[in-house]
């Protein structure tokens, strides 16, 4: 019972890590991004590479694999991405889904098509007892870190001036603007670091959630979940919401394995219906 | 007094809009022409038909009411196994009949998912859409012993139509009934939207609250098209499944709902033949990609999104200008005779 809550709050703090950055993303451009995965896949093939054909040590590339993505991120969205901003949710859509495709066939063609592992430090494999409660070592440090980089966030967030730079742009983008903040540029960064933290929740997930070139559109749902339930407007509902949905899964999982990814499908349709307007009322309004 | 020529103008427009054009009258003489001159291809005729259909539906949606779906498979597939396990269990067993019960099956799953893309922003019906056919495709995968799981459903068996064409392996039984059920459907929605209901919609897609201004029930009016729509996509789906006597998980796949966004983005969007041209477009281009690189081919799809979207969806669809210039200059001269005739008429 209680291994499997832990299993959950670690397999939600990944979540977390991973979809974040869409979280604000969408909050601050009004922009869906489906391909957010494509981010997070790119981290995990970069750690995977790393790590297996380079001998790079496990938390040598967990920094790299970070700034890969980033890199990425921010080449895109200075390239492409900003051509997009204004056109209709649609396109938007359009747009997204075309990257994911590329993306998909492009990682299949490089990489091959089956699933792949990362070689983790001896330390960090098995698992230990506390008080009867089966704890995995690699969980743990997936908790341990995530939680740090979870306040960390919240520091930069309501601490720093580029983080209330941030907020007051995602509160009215015009007014913002009118103050003399640069909110493209505000944007760029945040868009190439959300990417940053994908890609390393991609090289951490590689472990727990498996890692194939299909992983951008098997996770697009979870991603997207997690910004409709915890909304958009702080990081405090994702985390929630990223928690619930890592323990309802689990636990859904091994509870009723027959009826499995239904609970997660249908917690979702229930809080868009239970809460329509609520949820993405920041996006419909503007 | 004074509401009645207004009233007798607006119906001579109307008439002049739903007027056949004779490019119309072109296009549907080559697609009957084609069972004869093409009778090599109609495998892959059959499978644009189908595809086609399935545009038909999402731009009724899309095009015409302004609804954004990711999920239209779940209407495709559920309308797939519906006739899929028809004809297995040989409940009904007459291949028309078959198709008219799965779209009305398909009919009453669009109907009572249609309450959950009423509210919300766009993004929220992209969410549900996409919900909805995970659900369901969830649900198709968990009960193999119905559907047959990962498997697909084997063993259905299509009866001859009308119990006189047998379904031969040259798809030639199979391309004259798609075709038909095709134009069918193709002449009731061309019905439709010219009707003041069809109006009604493209009112509520350029402006919902002017258009609830205006007295318009945008809720039922809603429902009422995504009914319709699921329906057309369902009878799409057990097409798929009566042509082929197969049906599998992938009837559900996001990718379908994908291609078929960028199928009536090719073709252009609120317009019935933009689905029925990106539907011919996107097979040739398929099967040309798909003969290269077998196994990249969704490369090139995703590229051509891309490069879509940034040249723009409008500057895209606009090599059909010509063909709406054409014919808007004819409803406008038919138009003019008309009213002139009233004017002469009128006082």
């Amino acid at each position: 019972m209680l291994t499997i809550l832990f299993d959950g709050i670690a397999y939600g703090m990944l979540l977390f890590v991973l979809a974040c950055g869409l979280a604000v993303t969408l909050g601050l451009m009004n922009f869906v991004n489906l391909a957010h995965g494509a981010f997070a896949m790119a981290g995990g093939y970069c750690t995977v590479i790393l790590v297996n054909r380079w001998g790079v040590p496990f938390f040598a590339a967990l920094p790299l694999a970070f700034l890969f993505s980033a890199a990425i991120g921010l080449v895109l969205e200075r390239t492409l991405y900003v051509h997009v901003y204004r056109k209709p949710h649609l396109d938007q859509v359009l747009f997204t889904i075309g990257l994911v495709f590329m993306s998909v066939a492009a990682v299949d063609y490089v990489m091959g098509s089956s699933q792949v592992f990362v070689q983790l430090p001896g330390w960090l494999q098995g698992q230990f007892n506390v008080a009867g409660v089966g704890i995995g070592r690699y969980r743990l440090m997936i908790i341990v870190m995530c939680g740090a980089l979870t306040l960390i966030l919240q520091l930069i967030l309501s601490r720093t001036r580029f983080g209330s730079r941030l907020r007051a742009a995602v509160d009215d983008a015009r007014v913002a603007r009118g103050l003399g903040i640069n909110v493209n540029r505000v944007f760029a960064l945040t868009f190439a670091f959300g990417s940053g933290l994908a890609g390393l929740g991609g090289a951490l997930g590689t472990e727990i959630v498996g890692l194939d070139p299909a992983f951008p559109l098997k996770f697009m749902i979870y991603f997207l979940i997690v910004v409709t339930v915890g909304g958009t407007s702080s990081i405090t509902g994702p985390f929630l919401a990223s928690l619930l949905l890592g323990i309802g899964d689990v636990a859904g999982k091994y509870y009723v394995p027959t009826l499995g990814a239904f609970v997660i499908y249908t917690i979702m349709i229930v809080v868009l219906i239970w809460r329509p307007q609520g949820l993405f009322s920041r996006g419909s309004a503007r | 007094m004074s509401s009645l020529p207004l009233q007798a103008e607006a119906g001579a427009r109307f008439a002049a809009r739903a007027a056949w054009h004779p490019l119309e009258v072109v296009f549907w003489a080559v697609a009957l022409g084609s069972i004869y001159l093409l009778p090599g291809r109609h495998l892959i005729l059959t499978e644009i038909a189908i595809l086609g259909l399935f545009a038909l539906s999402l731009d009724l949606i899309l095009g015409y009411a302004g609804i954004v779906s990711l999920g239209h498979a779940a209407f495709f597939g559920f309308g797939a196994y519906t006739a899929g396990l028809l004809a297995k269990h040989e409940i009904i067993t007459e291949p028309l009949l078959a198709l008219l019960v799965s779209g009305a099956a398909t009919a009453l799953l669009g109907f009572v998912t249609s309450f959950l893309v009423l509210r919300g922003s766009d993004l929220t019906r992209i969410m549900v859409t996409l919900g909805v056919a995970l659900v369901l495709r969830e649900i198709a995968n968990r009960y193999a012993g119905l559907t047959g799981g990962a498997d697909g459903l084997q063993g259905v068996e299509i009866k001859p139509l009308f119990g006189l064409f047998r379904f031969d392996m040259f798809g030639h039984t199979a391309y004259c009934y798609s075709l038909g059920v095709l134009i069918v459907l193709f002449l009731l929605a061309r019905r439709i939207v010219h009707s003041p209901f069809g109006l009604s919609l493209q009112s509520i897609k350029g402006n919902v609250l002017r258009a609830s201004a205006v007295g318009i029930p945008v809720n039922s009016r809603l429902v009422t098209i995504y009914t319709i729509a699921a329906a057309y996509a369902g009878i799409a789906g057990a097409l798929l499944t009566q042509t082929t006597a197969f049906a599998s998980l992938s009837v559900f796949d996001f990718d379908r709902s994908a291609d078929l966004l960028l199928v009536l983005i090719i073709g252009g969007t609120g317009y019935l033949y933009g689905g029925l041209i990106g539907a011919i477009i996107f097979k040739l281009m398929q099967d040309y990609l798909a003969a290269l690189t077998p196994q990249y081919w969704p490369f090139w799809i995703g590229l051509l999104l891309v490069v879509i979207v940034l040249v723009g969806r409008e500057r895209i669809s606009s090599w059909t200008h010509p063909l709406r210039t054409l014919a808007s200059r004819l409803d406008w001269r038919s138009h003019r005779t008309q009213s002139s005739v009233l004017a002469t008429g009128g006082p």
